[in-house]
């Protein structure tokens, strides 16, 4: 059965096994790379296309706001610059909540996804299927209403039992829309 | 402060065991004494940090220059192996009463999965503790590694006290043993819920 | 051949991972939130199970007993990590909900104890039969458990929600409920299998 152990056997058979298996990982993550890779890239353009109106390229660009670092992309349709769509993270009740955040070019929010959450399966989670929650960011207008849940005296319905997710939602959502307005404000300033 | 919302984070509202459901099986299998259970806990907290430590060294200057993070499960359960290994050596020539008191708790350790867990978690989850969300350093990281294993010992002596005024009671058939142990540890879980939310 | 049946048949009822040998707690209670998660991670562990106990019983005969054990967690390693890969390639969904669950199987008691107890002494064929059996076994109780929890915690089955959008008893979703069910499944498992006890 098992056989004796001496030292030489024993480094040659960890070595052995050791090497064969990086190598077989080594060639494992070289023939997935592309699949990862494009399954991550699937992942975004959904988000990007549910969140925008109609486009037909878009750019991935980054820009300094709101003391840090904001990714975004810039979607486009012939000349005309369709909106952006912003990657907005802000800290939820289980931890990091992001959004993708689509904003027209007249500053008007299209509509919003979450990317990534840790909220309470069947409390914060909702943020993600709660249908009457998702529907009141389409077309929201930021002059018309307060970005803030009600019971903070804004206009935003927060989920029930879920005030502090709705909160950092709410918060993201306003934060991607400042964003928008930087851009906006630097693109008349280079014309 | 940081360090300060760290600590209580990882002890109370994000406890290891009864929010994260890591390291139950040891959770279950050593807490039927407190004596054992603050045994296993010495072991566990001393395994954690340590690996900690080691594993963010070597995915930060090893696996990421190289872009080799695919390799981390393979690389870390190794390392952790190694570690709880030579600890065991060491503690054996340089203090018999402590490996005494650790000894018989340390070769279980490598298959706790609260240590590959809080190692893998640190260097691939973002936290946030108030501020932006970030990566940790390797400061945080130790800080956030002793103190989980922190809340893994509370978590455990908490759980034998109750054990062991369990073991005396007239429990159902059915229910002797783990299941009532189980819905203890639910009840348990239940309390800590209270933390949640306290640091996000 | 009944003698391979049997083997896979032992793992689901008489020398069931979950209820029976107490094993694998940490995904068992941590992935179970709905039925299709607790069957994900069933699969998950399932496919790990089979290809590391048919690779560990072929290389058994020339490992040096000493280092059996590390030689053992780099073979499981390495399947979990090439399982890793796939997942993210290919279903990037199911692997996100499950995340540090994944790489843990690892140190699942159950993969290690199987290649120690079974396969370091039994042929290929036997050894994934075997697999297959304690795989489906673990499987069928991580599925048990996630459908329990997701009826009483979200009102729904396999994701078909029977309540009308209206919330179940969400405890039972988030950790409380996940000890608390899984203890009373392992009297209820006690008092059907078990009787003689």
């Amino acid at each position: 059965m098992a056989k004796e152990s001496n030292l030489k056997n024993m480094a040659l058979v960890l070595t052995l096994v050791c090497l064969f298996c990086s190598a077989v990982l080594g060639g494992a993550y070289a023939l997935t790379k592309k699949p990862i890779d494009a399954a991550a890239a699937e992942k975004t353009a959904k988000a990007v296309g549910a969140v925008l109106p109609e486009f037909d390229e878009t750019s991935y660009e980054s820009v300094e706001a709101l003391g840090k670092t904001y990714n975004y992309y810039k979607a486009v349709k012939g000349d005309e610059t369709v909106g952006y769509a912003v990657e907005s993270t802000t800290s939820g009740f289980g931890g990091n909540l992001s959004l993708m955040v689509g904003i027209t070019a007249d500053g008007v929010v299209y509509n919003t996804t979450v990317l990534s959450h840790s909220e309470t399966p069947g409390l914060g989670a909702k943020c993600s299927t709660d249908e009457h929650f998702m529907a009141q960011w389409k077309g929201l207008n930021p002059s018309e209403k307060i970005l803030k849940v009600k019971q903070d005296n804004g206009d935003i319905d927060a989920i029930t039992a879920s005030t502090i997710t709705s909160r950092a939602y709410t918060l993201a959502v306003a934060n991607a829309l400042a964003v928008v307005a930087a851009l906006n404000k630097e693109e008349k300033s280079n014309e | 402060m940081e360090y300060f919302l760290i600590i209580i984070s990882a002890i109370f509202v994000n406890n290891i065991v009864l929010a994260q459901f890591l390291g139950i099986c040891p959770f279950l299998g050593v807490s039927n004494k407190l004596s054992t259970a603050t045994g296993m806990s010495g072991a566990v907290c001393f395994v954690i940090t340590l690996s900690t430590l080691v594993t963010w060294l070597i995915n930060h200057y090893l696996l990421e220059p190289f872009q080799l993070e695919f390799l981390q499960t393979i690389a870390f359960i190794l390392v952790i192996a190694a570690l709880v290994q030579m600890v065991e050596i060491i503690l054996k020539k340089i203090s018999p009463s402590l490996y005494q008191a650790l000894g018989i708790f340390l070769p279980l350790i490598t298959t706790n999965c609260a240590v590959l867990g809080v190692a893998i978690n640190v260097v691939t989850k973002q936290f946030t503790f108030g501020g932006e969300p970030h990566m940790l350093n390797l400061a945080e990281s130790l800080v956030y590694a002793f103190a989980t294993s922190l809340g893994y010992g509370l978590a455990m002596v908490i759980f034998a006290g109750i054990r062991e005024h369990l073991a005396l009671n007239d429990v159902p058939k059915s229910f002797k043993g783990v299941p009532i142990a189980l819905v203890t540890v639910g009840i348990l879980a239940m309390a800590f819920m209270g933390f949640s939310g306290m640091v996000k | 051949m009944s003698n391979r049946m049997k083997l896979i048949s032992g793992g689901l009822v008489k020398n069931n991972p979950t209820f029976v040998l107490l094993l694998g707690m940490c995904p068992t209670l941590a992935t179970t939130t709905s039925a299709i998660n607790g069957l994900s991670m069933g699969l998950a562990t399932l496919f790990v199970l089979v290809l590391s106990n048919m690779a560990i019983s072929a290389i058994a005969p020339a490992v040096p007993d000493k280092v059996h054990i590390p030689v053992y967690i780099v073979v499981i390693a390495t399947f979990v990590t090439l399982l890793q890969l796939l997942m993210q390639a290919f279903t990037p969904a199911i692997y996100e909900t499950l995340g540090l669950f994944i790489p843990l199987i690892v140190v699942n008691c159950i993969v290690l104890g199987r290649a120690e107890a079974f396969a370091s002494k039994n042929g290929v064929l036997d050894s994934a039969c075997d697999g297959i059996g304690v795989g489906l076994g673990f499987t069928l109780s991580l599925t048990v458990l996630g459908l329990v929890r997701e009826i009483l915690g979200a009102g729904s089955i396999f994701g078909w929600s029977f309540l009308g959008g209206r919330d179940g008893m969400l405890a039972f979703v988030l950790a409380p409920g996940a000890f608390i069910c899984l203890g009373y499944l392992m009297v209820l498992f006690n008092k059907l299998f078990n009787k003689e006890k």
